[in-house]
């Protein structure tokens, strides 16, 4: 064979166009970040705001780290492990942002700031407890999520859109996660059920936290740079009633049917965070500035 | 048939998973994973098996449903072509004149 016969081949005449199987693209780690890592510099309240939602995720993120090796089975280790992962990186986005408003890296943010500092509703410092109570602060959660960054991803403000629009389709696969095991559990054994009434009950206090708006979001959802918590509401019931009639759960009534006060967001906490932030605090304490 | 892996011992039935990488290639064996039923089986796969952006279509089927060929007949069943050089097309001489080969 002539090596002219073979030129072809990689060439215009190629009718099959290129086809790669093994070809690696790393996007950027950063959602609304571009592509210098830098960024846009968040406004003092838009920086706020994303504290807000940046420590939500963060504080999730951390809790379901802990059920790596512990998950009922290797796949779910891995499944829990992947929708931590995702949360990390909708954290480092938000984080990154809400830093750029006083010179602070994601970094100082997560590892430096004392529990009065963080902003996060209760719902996601509520503790793993069993397999039952993670699935229900799941879907409870994943259900807030989508509605919200399906909503932000339309704010006037860039870097808050984008992460939303990247965030949107990760947290959509979280509540189908969610929903998969509470329709499962609800429905499976008497033990499994029982478990997933009891995590309901437990989890149905945290909800209406999420949905209080104040003046921040007040003052920035006039310019429509954040939602209005309170405008998501009606989206998660629709979503959250579909998924209890199928799983034929019913909401907690009468006396089991309390609302947690929260406070997330002023800065006060249940007596559950202080420990997830010494675990999660504690090496970057020690070693100030290491690097690995 | 037993089903290879199978200890019968795991509470969550074996699936083989299948994974095409990319539109025009063909679904191929990844791996395998325990899973309570094939909804859960495609979440799972989709966890354990695509996580670095390796696909885009998923197929789970379980694994008791797979008939295979007997190890201990290796001999029987695969042995057979060795020595049938003609098979390969690298076998026969390009004629001359031909081009495009």
């Amino acid at each position: 064979m002539s090596g002219t016969d073979f030129d072809t081949h990689g060439g215009d005449l190629d009718v099959h166009g290129q086809v790669s199987v093994d070809e690696v693209e790393l996007a950027e780690e950063l959602a609304g970040a571009g592509i210098t890592g830098t960024g846009a510099t968040a406004s003092a309240d838009a920086a706020e705001y994303a504290l807000r939602l940046g420590d939500d995720a963060l504080m999730l993120a951390q809790q379901l780290g802990m059920w790596i090796a512990r998950a009922p089975e290797l796949e779910e280790d891995v499944a829990l492990g992947n929708i931590g992962l995702d949360l990390i990186g909708h954290a480092r986005s938000l984080l990154h942002y809400a830093g750029t408003a006083s010179g602070r890296s994601e970094d100082d943010l997560a590892y430096w700031r004392d529990e009065p500092e963080w902003r996060n509703a209760w719902l996601f410092e509520q503790p793993n407890g069993d397999f039952a109570h993670t699935i229900a602060r799941q879907l409870v959660a994943a259900s807030y999520l989508v509605e919200l960054y399906a909503a932000l991803a339309e704010s006037t403000d860039p870097t808050l859109a984008a992460i939303a629009a990247k965030a949107v389709k990760e947290v959509d696969y979280h509540r189908d996660h969610a929903t998969q095991w509470t329709l499962r559990l609800a429905g499976g054994t008497e033990e499994s059920r029982r478990r997933m009434v009891v995590a309901i009950a437990d989890t149905w206090p945290y909800i209406d936290e999420l949905f209080v708006d104040d003046e921040l979001v007040e003052r920035l959802a006039a310019d429509r740079v954040a939602v209005l918590p309170s405008t998501l509401r009606p989206g998660f019931d629709a979503v959250l009633d579909a998924v209890m009639a199928e799983a034929e759960l019913e909401p907690p009534t009468g006396r089991t049917a309390f609302v947690a006060s929260g406070g997330g967001r002023r800065g006060s906490h249940t007596e559950h965070l202080g420990p997830l932030l010494a675990e999660m605090q504690v090496l970057a304490r020690q070693h100030p500035g290491a690097s690995w | 048939m037993s089903t290879p892996g199978e200890m019968g011992t795991e509470a969550w039935p074996l699936w083989e998973v299948f994974v095409r990488a990319n539109r025009g290639l063909s679904h191929v064996h990844v791996g395998s994973l325990h899973a309570p039923d094939p909804d859960m089986a495609v979440r799972n796969a989709r966890d354990v098996y695509t996580r670095r952006n390796e696909g885009v279509s998923i197929w789970v089927v379980p694994a008791d449903a797979i008939t295979t060929s007997d190890p201990d007949a290796k001999g029987a069943f695969f042995e057979s072509p060795a020595g049938k050089n003609y098979r390969h097309a690298r076998y026969y001489v390009k004629s001359e004149g031909v081009k495009h080969l």
